[in-house]
């Protein structure tokens, strides 16, 4: 599904480059988390898939093809919910869709859809003010979805949230993922949240970045929260703990 | 209306005083009572509502229009390109240091006694608030959001449309009614120096014939005016502008 082939990158104003010939890939259909310590480039990779950022060198493909060459393939859902204040929550789903030029009639069909899938069909005539902030995240993820784009990449999307609120979301987000089949790359510095969530996970052990170490997960789906409780989940969770820490130190 | 008690207190304290200060003083012809200068309004509501105040709202509306139509374009201008706010922005700033009335009897001489001299007046005194305004209201978009709609695909005509108009609506409406003041302003400065009507023609008139009230009814009229249109745009602004609250 996501394929990067010997990316180099660098910004401008560092000395260092960020990634050297990094290669990995994610499959279709997989849920993948990327994990790694603050400022190690996590984001820098989503900022390249998207298009914000350009690579010195290499190659990134999107289903097969380079994504220069294909457009709206990537659905990304920011950490912060980023829903226009002066929209409806209706008028915020149909954004991508407006931006693809696709049918008035369309859109309100399918952003009605969505509500009704993230269970939110009540606020469509309302505004992101009158939203609490895990329903903020679910519209945000609904209008990712509306990019109807297969790959989704979620950054950090609960960060903000509550404890509570957030182990919600988390069983919710999986919830969705089985529904829509999608390929989801996760980036999140909780490594818990990691465990519970992925089939893989992508960690960034240095910078520059050269390889992603990978970790799978030994837990099928649908999952109950009681897993991460296992004597071998807590062992993974402590050695992916003190590889993050290393980084830091 | 609890909200605006303390200013109207202290409003109707000034009034008295002034009221029982002109009373004392008794010389009308430079300083009129409060309720002298509201009598002289109702004895001179027509001239003053029938002819001279359509005559400076006609000079108000046109400037205040073409300049909002030249100050967005420039706005649109400078955030499109650097260039051009690079080339622009300084001169906009320098128009503001033009000591507008002290020029302004040139734009007679220019434009003639005629509607346009007044109309360049208001014009220059309105347009750099509103261009400046709306400006960093382009400027004031997150950037987060321009990256998400780029992250959908979007051109930079869909992210004027879809982020910076609205993005900028609050600030433009803050331009606006900064400028209706500044705009009656300009309209009464131009009619001052040489119209046959208007309400400051009128004002000035009264000034010759040595009438204090005369003079003072057109101005209360003309900020009473201001005042109503400040509070229409406002009324506007909080049934277009729903969701401010969250900014």
């Amino acid at each position: 599904m996501l394929t990067f082939k010997d990316v180099t990158f660098r910004y401008p104003e560092d000395k260092e480059a960020m990634m050297t010939d990094l290669s990995f890939q994610v499959e279709q259909g997989e849920f993948v988390s990327l994990i790694g310590a603050s400022g190690c480039g996590k984001s820098t990779i989503f900022r390249l898939i998207n298009r914000l950022l350009e690579p010195d060198s290499g190659e990134i493909f999107v289903g097969g093809q380079e994504i220069h060459k294909i457009r709206s393939y990537a659905g990304y859902m920011p950490q912060k919910d980023l829903l226009f204040p002066w929209r409806t929550i209706e008028k915020n789903l149909c954004l991508p869709m407006e931006i693809q030029k696709i049918d008035k009639e369309e859109q309100r069909r399918r952003s009605g859809e969505v509500l009704k899938e993230v269970g939110l069909e009540d606020y469509r005539n309302k505004y992101p003010k009158d939203l609490s902030g895990g329903m903020r995240q679910r519209i945000s993820f609904a209008r990712t979805l509306l990019t109807d784009a297969d790959l989704m990449l979620l950054d950090e999307p609960f960060s903000a949230l509550d404890a509570l609120t957030r182990m919600d979301m988390q069983e919710w987000l999986l919830n969705q993922w089985e529904h829509f089949h999608k390929t989801i790359l996760f980036i999140t510095h909780d490594v818990e949240e990691a465990i519970f969530l992925s089939q893989k996970i992508y960690i960034i052990t240095e910078t520059p970045i050269t390889h992603l170490e990978i970790v799978e997960v030994p837990e099928n789906y649908p999952r109950k929260r009681d897993f991460l409780r296992r004597p071998e989940m807590e062992t993974l969770k402590a050695k992916l703990t003190m590889q993050l820490r290393k980084q830091v130190m | 209306m609890k909200r605006y008690l303390p200013s109207i207190l202290f409003l109707a304290a000034l009034l008295l005083l002034w009221q029982l200060g002109a009373g004392r003083m008794d010389a009308a012809y430079i300083l009129p009572t409060p309720i002298g200068i509201l009598r002289k309004l109702w004895e001179l509501r027509e001239p003053l509502f029938a002819i001279h105040l359509p005559a400076t709202m006609k000079v108000t509306g046109i400037g205040l229009i073409i300049s909002i139509v030249l100050g967005i374009g420039l706005a649109i201008l400078m955030d499109a390109s650097p260039v051009v706010e690079q080339a622009l922005y300084p001169i906009v700033i320098a128009s503001q240091t033009i000591p507008t009335t002290a020029i302004a009897p040139l734009f007679v001489v220019w434009f003639g006694y005629g509607i346009w001299s007044k109309i360049v007046v208001t014009i220059l005194m309105t347009f750099f608030p509103i261009t400046i305004t709306v400006f960093d209201g382009f400027k004031s978009v997150k950037r987060e959001m321009e990256e998400l709609l780029i992250s959908y695909g979007a051109t930079p005509k869909d992210i004027f449309i879809k982020l910076k108009l609205p993005t900028a609506l609050p600030h433009f409406f803050s331009a606006i009614k900064m400028a209706i003041p500044l705009s009656v302003i300009g309209a009464a400065i131009g009619e001052w120096l040489g119209a046959q009507s208007g309400l400051g023609y009128f004002s000035r008139r009264m000034m010759t014939q040595l009438d204090g009230a005369g003079v003072f009814a057109p101005i209360i009229l003309l900020s009473a005016v201001a005042m109503i249109l400040v509070g229409i745009i406002s009324l506007l602004e909080n049934i277009l502008i729903k969701w401010r609250k969250e900014l």
